[in-house]
């Protein structure tokens, strides 16, 4: 089987469809046959980090490629950035509106999330010009 | 638990999803917050919550949620309520508090599932 790609654009002004992406990501692995916990971790890690799209840098792209051995996901922004990406990635640690907490997101569980259902994670974040998240998760 | 047994239990109304009550789930899992749910809940759950907006919709489709319950009565708009019979989530709602319906779901054997 050769690679399959998929590719997102995640729009940043509406909080309702956020998720369509991981959605029909979580459909496409269903369909493909791989098994329902490689599919949950393929698309909590992306769902999460899809809200972060919208809420956070106002949209993106979602890149997806899927292999028999594993899922890569890349997400690209042209946000505010992630000026400390070390204090990012700690449980509780959020930089969300108040508006987004209302929405059920916000608690600084976000970028932890991501990090416990991947294999491999890795942001590339530039304050001012955008933040580029790398994940894989493998199939084993 | 069978979905049924928990609209009786919570004396909830349908809103959608009438033809999926006889679906089994394991645990439950009371929550407003959406993170919160996509970390910890692992079996197949029926999700209670005070928020009402579509992403608690696509938080329970991600983790494979049979059933979502709104408590205090409230009420989704149409649009989460078509997203969820697009997907085939049950949706009930419930004049109950978070704390009284988590309550009395635990007292008639369903619990919260494993913590990961």
């Amino acid at each position: 089987m050769s690679n399959l790609t998929l590719h997102y654009n995640v729009p940043g002004d509406d909080f309702t469809r956020a998720g369509e992406a991981s959605g029909s990501v979580k459909r496409t692995l269903k369909d493909l046959g791989f098994s329902p916990e490689m599919v949950r971790k393929v698309v909590i890690a992306l769902y999460e980090a899809e809200i972060n799209l919208v809420i956070h840098a106002g949209g993106g792209e979602i890149d997806v490629e899927i292999s028999p051995e594993s899922v890569d996901m890349v997400l690209t922004d042209k946000g505010p950035g992630i000026p400390d990406v070390e204090m990012a990635m700690k449980e509780g640690y959020s930089t969300a509106p108040d508006n987004v907490r209302s929405l059920g997101f916000g608690a600084g569980m976000g970028l932890p999330n991501i990090k416990k259902y991947t294999d491999e994670m890795k942001i590339d974040s530039v304050v001012g010009e955008g933040t580029t998240m790398y994940l894989k998760v493998y199939n084993n | 638990m069978k979905v049924f047994e928990i609209k009786e239990i919570l004396d909830a109304e349908i809103i959608c999803g009438e033809e999926f009550l006889d679906r089994e789930v394991f645990a439950a899992c009371g929550s407003d917050m959406m993170s919160d749910v996509l970390a910890y809940v692992k079996e197949q759950a029926v999700l209670l919550s005070g928020l009402v907006n579509p992403q608690v919709v696509r938080t329970a489709e991600m983790m494979d949620m049979q059933c979502i319950v709104f408590v205090r009565g409230k009420q989704p708009d149409q649009g989460i309520i078509d997203l969820a019979r697009d997907r085939d989530i049950v949706l009930l709602s419930t004049k109950q508090t978070m704390f009284a319906s988590c309550g009395m779901l635990y007292e008639k054997g369903l619990r919260g599932g494993a913590m990961k």
